[in-house]
């Protein structure tokens, strides 16, 4: 702890005085990119050998953790980190938000990617599939998930990460960003919810 | 638990509200590009979904066509209303936008593989690959902006 955090020395007058976590050289750690790639690369590779395995293992593991951390941390980890002191919250953000800036759009390209080549294979994607209205209802699901991720999320996650690197963090422009992950905590739990009814009715069938 | 309210982005538009630290940095003032970036987004969301809910099958074009022009309408509207901005930190922006930028074009990239390599071809392709130049776009412009107003102009 104490190598991660140090006092301010002299907040501008008005501000609150915060903790400022250690600074990391860059906002994506940049140490996680090999294993994304590598990750990414064999997605790529199932997809263009046209492998149903390794589609189906992409497509499941990608979205059972995608769905396992969403609701993890919207119904977990959210409620406790919002009573947590601004310290407290700042330092866990500052080691928590660099990995997820990598971990979650890795995750979403799994399970999107090997689930709409999976869904080719089988079949699933024909208008006369008995389930596809089931299928077009999990369009809708990601849809409502990407509108909410790539036009709240990631970038309240990012502002969050440049803010946390200035010499005196503004705990009020973090508490504001992060505002955003408890407003869209619901809608995103119903919708991973959602997504567990559909799935697991496409797999029966 | 809470959920999305009407307005709750309106209520970012000063954040920094009686701390001066915050409010020095042109963050209010600003128009509403990330209300109309997200708006944009939704147009291009709905025009997929749309679309691959027809496919493989012909799919009937007009409906996509027209959420794209909207889409792109907007997009166009946001970056002529952002350019207009004063007291923006435009280096912060340009930094964040071009990164970002990168990381899409690869996703994009990507997507746009797939759909070649699933035969997607003629108009089909061609309103799939304008949606995604939408998309390649504005999601780094909502990320640029949102990074942006929080930071020092200067």
């Amino acid at each position: 702890m104490a190598q991660a955090v140090h006092e301010v020395a002299a907040p501008p007058a008005g501000a609150v005085a915060l903790p400022r976590p250690s600074v990391p050289r860059s906002i994506v750690p940049l140490s996680g990119l090999p294993i994304v790639a590598v990750v990414i690369g064999g997605m790529v590779a199932a997809i263009a050998t046209n492998a149903v395995w390794a589609l189906d293992f992409y497509h499941v593991v990608g979205g059972a953790l995608w769905t396992a951390i969403d609701l993890f941390l919207g119904l977990l980890l959210g409620p406790i980190m919002g009573r947590l002191s601004i310290p407290a919250r700042i330092e866990l953000s500052s080691r928590l938000m660099p990995k997820m800036a990598l971990l979650m759009p890795t995750l979403v390209t799994m399970t999107l990617g090997a689930g709409w080549q999976l869904a080719r294979h089988l079949g699933n994607l024909d208008a006369g599939f008995a389930n596809h209205g089931w299928l077009v209802a999990s369009y809708v699901v990601v849809g409502v998930m990407t509108i909410i991720a790539l036009g709240l999320l990631e970038p309240a996650n990012v502002a969050v990460l440049f803010e946390m690197r200035k010499p005196q963090p503004n705990g009020a422009i973090i508490e504001k960003l992060m505002r955003r992950f408890i407003y869209t905590a619901g809608i995103t739990g119903a919708m991973q919810v959602a997504t567990l009814v559909i799935m697991t009715k496409l797999a029966v069938g | 638990m809470s959920t999305l309210s009407p307005g709750a982005l309106d209520r970012e538009a000063d954040p920094g509200a009686g701390h001066p630290a915050a409010a020095d940095g042109g963050a209010t003032g600003l128009p509403p590009v990330t209300q109309v970036a997200v708006a944009t987004l939704a147009l291009i969301v709905a025009g997929g979904i749309y679309l691959a809910s027809k496919m493989p099958a012909h799919v009937t074009l007009a409906p996509a066509i027209g959420l794209l022009a909207a889409a792109a309408a907007l997009l166009i509207a946001n970056a002529i209303m952002l350019s207009r901005a004063h007291g923006f930190a435009w280096p912060r922006f340009l930094q964040v936008f071009r990164w970002t930028l990168l990381a899409y074009v690869v996703i994009v990239g990507m997507l746009e593989y797939v759909f070649v390599y699933d035969g997607v071809r003629g108009g089909t392709l061609a309103v799939l690959t304008g949606m995604l130049l939408v998309f390649v776009l504005d999601v780094p412009l909502i990320i640029g902006f949102t990074v942006a107003r929080y930071a020092d102009p200067d």
